[in-house]
């Protein structure tokens, strides 16, 4: 089982690095872009086999360490 | 008294941090990430500046989980102080020891230059030795230093004076090189027996080197 977490600076949080990435798609005369958010992607492979067992660890993960829930948000996907 | 000066795989202050306080009549010893006391004769923690772990995940993250900081925790707990320097601040907020978090700086550039600093509270040890208002010159040496809190933390740090130090100019204005909330330089928990900024004193210890202006802070701690 393989669990995708993706971690993002909670809305209201400045983005300066996804800002810079905006600023540069403007100069590359991308019209449309209203936003741009830069985050971080963990993948996790585990050897659990109950889905809902997976998702309870890897929150306790996000909560423990990859996250900072001061400043970030976190979503996780689990693939079979 | 005796300082114990924590260090990580990346740390790169301590031998700084060391040589500051012998300077102040200190004994020190360092403190390797991998134990999990600290002898009772020690009086003070100081987490010194670096990269700890490499910074992977996010700075200071990975040093938060390490054996050393539960020892910290539980030195801290029996009311002796604790220092974070830089890296050291970082880890403290990552172990919630010190409230909020150190973003990327704002204009995403890695500083290294003398900043002065206003003090804004000298009602705790570290900043003791000071009037508050009065200007230091310190050098800041970071990439994540750009302090982050709520609305409500923030109003919390000021009502029970934690907020210790402002960026400013020469002349006490308001400067504010990374991005911190109301331009936010150091913080100390509730107690006032955490300490952490992301400016290093411990380089400011020789005239001529720059600035002596660290010497007063440290020795407010002694």
């Amino acid at each position: 089982m393989t669990a995708i977490i993706n971690i993002s600076l909670k809305n209201g949080v400045l983005d300066s690095q996804g800002k810079a990435v905006h600023h540069a798609l403007d100069s590359l005369h991308f019209e449309n872009v209203e936003d741009v958010r830069v985050g971080r992607q963990v993948v996790v492979k585990l050897s659990s086999k109950d889905e809902a067992a997976a998702r309870e660890e890897v929150t306790q993960m996000c909560e423990d360490l990859l996250a900072n829930t001061v400043i970030e948000d976190y979503e996780i996907e689990i693939i079979a | 008294m005796k300082v114990g000066i924590v260090q990580f795989p990346g740390t790169n202050c301590e031998y700084d941090t060391q040589y500051a306080f012998e300077k102040l009549g200190a004994t020190t010893a360092i403190l390797w990430h991998q134990e999990t006391t600290i002898s009772d004769d020690v009086d003070l923690v100081v987490i010194a500046g670096g990269f700890s772990y490499g910074d992977y995940l996010r700075s200071g993250a990975i040093a938060s989980k390490s054996p050393i900081m539960k020892a910290v925790k539980a030195h801290a707990e029996a009311g002796k102080k604790v220092l974070g320097i830089c890296n050291g601040f970082q880890v403290l907020t990552e172990t919630h020891m010190l409230p909020g978090a150190l973003k990327r700086n704002e204009h995403l550039h890695f500083i290294s230059k003398h900043h002065n600093l206003k003090v804004a509270n000298n009602s705790n040890d570290f900043l003791s030795k000071f009037d508050n208002s009065d200007v230091v010159n310190i050098p800041i040496a970071h990439h994540d230093g750009n302090f982050f809190i709520d609305e409500a933390g923030l109003k919390e740090l000021y009502a029970n004076d934690q907020v210790l130090l402002h960026y400013c100019d020469k002349d006490g204005e308001i400067s504010n090189p990374n991005g911190s909330v109301d331009s936010i330089a150091g913080i100390c928990n509730k107690e006032k027996n955490i300490f952490g900024l992301m400016p290093h004193p411990e380089r400011a210890m020789e005239d001529v080197l720059g600035s002596s202006d660290g010497i007063k802070m440290l020795e407010g701690l002694m």
